[in-house]
């Protein structure tokens, strides 16, 4: 596994193409399905130009993979649904921009989970990407294409994005690390919404250093997403291999029921490493988990019935034979939409509704409230808190897809943080057999500092980052 | 007091487009569309693709406050965005970002010209929302084969403002329509002559009975004419014993009839939500300002017209309910007798303007300065100063070149003795009927004198002129 460091070493002994043909052609060789679309042309032709006129960017030559729900000009963006069949969006979005001011290419959009709806990429219209540590499971969801690009050595960089753990859980399911910023933090202009209030992109890679060195590329003020925040940032310096008088919170409600005992054991050993090296831990009351994933669940489902209106066919993507209108559009989402995809937009479609609005989004509303509240007692004695990412490791592919409570019983840990908008990364911190385990560090708003360096730390005196699956 | 024999309820809401803002309401695209080809206005934003995030213009949120001043609202400390669901081609994203709780402003009222004297309407609220895109069909809506869609109109701000149902005939409805419109020309937001700048829906009972709402009316007149065939067909349920039911119904601008869209069983569901994409705004701080900025609106114009220029009320109202022509007024006030002005400018030239379907754009200040000029300085009479005015309206020139080519130069003294002298020995009967009593055979003979004269003459001295000599014969 190559760094950003060592790309760019080789990039400057060889050449950008020269790097780019290799990422190419490990993804046309892989049976990982982790990407939707391969930007073979463009990112040869880009890679020459860098080559040719030099670039002087943080990520000058480097390959990055898109995940397929960012807008990508000139590149199908599908979200993974057959809904934005020949979809080629004529803008990017601002994270794209980012990358190409910084000097990235854009190899290929990356599998996901059909609108970022899933934890398995089971979801995908494109069939699902498989692990890279054992191809008959999966790679997580919904950024799974992002995460098993980078696990299995396809790309060295890649973009998610996190609704209730999309970034997070694939990252810990495949191995690598993965990001979620606090809500405002990264622009959202270009990525396609899944549920708005909730959702932020964020950067995967090999090690903290990549991840912060990706962030700071695309994290920023942008004024056409009014939900973005203007501060300066400057991650990378937060990577100090110091946690001397940290404080860590440990939500004993996330090691609950359901938590698998290997999941546990390491999670509880990193926070025990972390100790060692000078940081202190305590036990923090976060009672209103339990309420955490309905109240996730009818959020995002009813934002998301509202965002997925406008796909019907009329101005681009799928279109089915002429009909009128009300006949058209309803063909398009019938024969466009997945089966998850329909049942999150009826279930949004229902708690909207008169009679239930304030029954299921008004409470759903009142308990997203309580929750942040719950971090904000936790902090108040803590400088972050560490809490497994998923309840278990990689489960098989097939295992929960037809089982969706189970299957969203799987977010209990993720989706909180995005309920409270809050920061929090996922990074490997032990093995469940042949299955990487990943714990998350979460911390307050606009905190990423504290929970990057405690990554860092953390990576800098442990070696789990340093495993990879065969044939990566 | 007006008896309201049909226990007639009308509340109206109006929609009113934001068009002299430079750019929509959430992007940057122009609003200057309205000679361009379809869909050359339009970006992923105003296009709702994926992806696109909309962006609150400030501009906008202003106009909205000084509109909701201007209607004695209050504005309130916050206001929220919320999305209204429903599917339509028109809606690029399945859902109309629109207000719902939190408005900008609310509670507020505007006076009318009431069926019984100065009548006062509720404003329940006036809302900011984005205007759809247009649809235009091949032919009519129901038989045709095809719709286009042009998206220029997509995203336009729009300010919804909503009446109690306080107006009680279509005439109130209309007059309320006329002096919304006129505020809203003061507050210089809106270009009331662009194709859908102001459209509007009219919610209507009678006898207390249930309400109907009528949709797609797209100008006063369609509201007065939609409103009065409602209570037409009303009354007609009514007395054929059966019940009004609450519906929608479609205004046939053609055929001026409403029909029947959807009933309240069949009315939409628009699952408002709070859009997660624009933060609330907190705009109580902007209204100080915005309210130290809001031009003098018609009702004081009215009044201090009165009091500066004493000229009587019904002139000040008439001239005060378009913000052209009180300008035009005021700026021809200020140099010449400003009540004759006023008599001049509303009852001569106003008529001669509508007969021709001029607005007050179709004739120049300094002539009307010239005309009320010569007619101080009695070099003119005043069927002459008709005469120049309409020569003006239709063939235009200079009413000094118009009184040199017509010779409307008012004669006097010798000349009209002259002409009296002839008229007097060429109409020898009426000369006869006049001495044996016939007073009005007189008129006949002033009429020969200003035929004579061509006019120029002044009647009333003509007349003298006349009763002077028949008197001494």
């Amino acid at each position: 596994m190559a760094s950003i460091n060592e790309l760019i070493e080789r990039i400057h002994a060889d050449s950008s193409e020269e790097i780019v043909a290799e990422y190419l052609e490990k993804i046309e060789k892989s049976k990982l399905n982790a990407f939707i679309t391969v930007a073979r042309e463009s990112a040869l032709l880009r890679a020459k130009e860098i080559d040719l006129q030099g670039h002087d960017g943080p990520l000058a030559g480097i390959p990055v993979a898109i995940k397929d729900n960012i807008s990508t000009k000139g590149i199908a963006t599908t979200c993974a649904s057959k809904i934005l069949t020949g979809y080629i969006p004529p803008y990017d979005a601002h994270v794209i921009e980012k990358l190409k001011e910084a000097g990235a290419i854009i190899i290929g959009k990356a599998n996901m989970d059909e609108f970022a709806m899933g934890s398995s990429t089971e979801t995908s219209f494109y069939g699902p990407t498989l692990n890279p540590w054992d191809t008959t499971r999966v790679p997580g969801g919904s950024s799974g294409g992002s995460a098993a690009a980078v696990a299995g050595g396809e790309a060295p960089l890649s973009l998610g994005s996190d609704t209730g753990g999309s970034v997070r859980c694939p990252a810990s399911f495949c191995g690598v690390v993965g990001l979620k910023p606090t809500y405002g933090v990264i622009s959202r202009y270009g990525l396609i919404s899944y549920a708005n209030s909730l959702e932020q992109i964020g950067p995967f890679a090999t090690s903290v250093r990549d991840v912060a060195t990706l962030f700071d590329v695309i994290a920023g003020h942008d004024p056409r997403d009014s939900t973005s925040v203007d501060r300066e940032t400057n991650y990378s310096s937060a990577l100090v291999n110091d946690v001397k008088g940290l404080k860590i919170g440990v939500p004993e409600e996330y090691f609950g029921e359901g938590t698998d005992k290997n999941v546990e054991k390491s999670v509880r050993d990193a926070i025990n490493t972390l100790e060692g090296l000078g940081a202190t831990s305590v036990e923090v009351k976060m009672p209103h988990t339990k309420y955490a994933l309905s109240a996730y669940y009818i959020i995002a489902m009813s934002e998301a019935s509202s965002n997925l209106a406008r796909f019907d066919g009329m101005r681009y993507g799928l279109r089915t034979e002429d009909s009128d209108w009300h006949t058209t559009f309803s063909q398009v989402r019938a024969a466009g939409f997945g089966d998850e995809v329909k049942r999150r937009i009826l279930l949004g479609t229902y708690a909207l509704s008169a009679g239930y609005h304030d029954k299921y989004y008004l409470k759903a509303l009142k308990i997203r409230t309580l929750i942040k509240q719950d971090f904000e007692r936790a902090f108040r004695d803590t400088d972050v808190l560490i809490a497994p990412t998923m309840p278990y490791p990689a489960f098989k592919l097939g295992e929960k897809i037809d089982d969706p409570i189970s299957l969203y019983l799987a977010d209990v840990d993720t989706v909180p943080i995005n309920l409270a908008g809050v920061p929090s990364i996922s990074l490997p911190c032990g093995f469940s057999g042949h299955l990487p385990i990943g714990m998350q560090v979460i911390g307050k708003h606009f905190d990423e500092a504290a929970i990057l360096r405690t990554a860092y730390t953390f990576e800098e005196n442990t070696d789990f980052h340093t495993k990879h699956p065969e044939g990566s | 007091m007006y008896e309201n024999p049909d226990g007639v309820m009308i509340g109206l809401e109006v929609h009113v487009q934001l068009n002299k803002l430079k750019t929509k309401v959430f992007c940057g695209c122009s609003t200057d569309y309205h000679n361009d080809p379809p869909n050359s206005h339009v970006c992923p934003v105003c296009l709702g693709l994926p992806g696109s995030l909309p962006v609150i213009n400030k501009k906008a949120v202003e106009a909205a406050i000084k509109i909701g001043l201007a209607l004695n609202c209050r504005v309130e400390e916050h206001t929220q965005f919320y999305r209204k669901n429903y599917y339509y081609p028109d809606l690029p994203k399945g859902f109309q970002i629109t207000q719902y709780d939190f408005p900008i402003s609310s509670g507020g009222y505007i006076m009318i010209e009431g069926e019984d004297g100065e009548h006062r309407v509720g404003i329940t609220r006036a809302h900011m929302e984005e205007d759809p895109g247009r649809l235009v069909h091949e032919g009519t809506i129901d038989k045709s084969k095809y719709t286009l869609i042009d998206y220029n109109r997509s995203g336009m701000a729009l300010i919804e403002i909503v009446s109690e149902p306080d107006m009680r005939s279509p005439k109130e409805a209309r007059r309320y329509l006329d002096k919304l419109r006129n505020i809203l020309e003061y507050l210089d937001i809106f270009d009331g002559d662009l194709e859908g700048a102001l459209r509007v829906d009219a919610n209507i009972s009678i006898m207390g009975g249930q309400r109907a709402e009528i949709k797609n009316i797209s100008s006063h007149k369609g509201a007065e004419r939609a409103l009065l065939f409602e209570i037409v067909r009303q009354k007609n349920v009514l007395r054929r014993g059966g019940v009004v039911v609450q519906e929608t119904r479609h205004f046939d601008e053609a055929r001026e009839i409403t029909l029947s869209m959807r009933s309240k069983e069949e009315a939409h569901d628009y699952r408002y939500f709070p859009e997660p994409d624009l933060v609330p705004l907190k705009i109580s701080g902007w209204a100080p300002a915005i309210k130290a900025t809001l031009p003098e609106l018609p009702d004081a114009r009215r009044m201090r017209f009165v009091e500066q220029y004493g000229i009587t009320d019904d002139h000040a109202k008439a001239l005060t309910s378009e913000l052209k022509l009180a300008i035009f007024y005021e700026d021809v006030a200020k140099k010449t007798d400003p009540k004759k002005a006023a008599v001049w400018i509303c009852d001569v030239l106003k008529g001669e303007l509508n007969y021709r379907d001029l607005t007050i754009e179709a004739f120049k200040k300094e002539h009307m300065l010239s005309v009320i000029e010569l007619l101080a300085s009695k070099k003119i009479t005043e069927d002459g100063a008709v005469d120049i005015i309409r020569t003006l309206l239709d063939k235009g020139g200079s009413p000094d070149e118009i009184v040199k080519e017509k010779g409307l130069l008012k004669v006097e003294g010798d000349i009209v003795a002259t002409a009296a002298e002839e008229a007097i020995k060429e109409n020898p009967q009426a000369v006869a009927d006049f001495k044996a009593g016939k007073e009005k055979a007189l008129n006949s003979l002033v009429g020969a004198v200003m035929k004579k004269t061509k006019g120029r003459a002044d009647a009333r001295a003509a007349r003298e002129v006349l009763l002077g000599k028949l008197n001494s014969e």
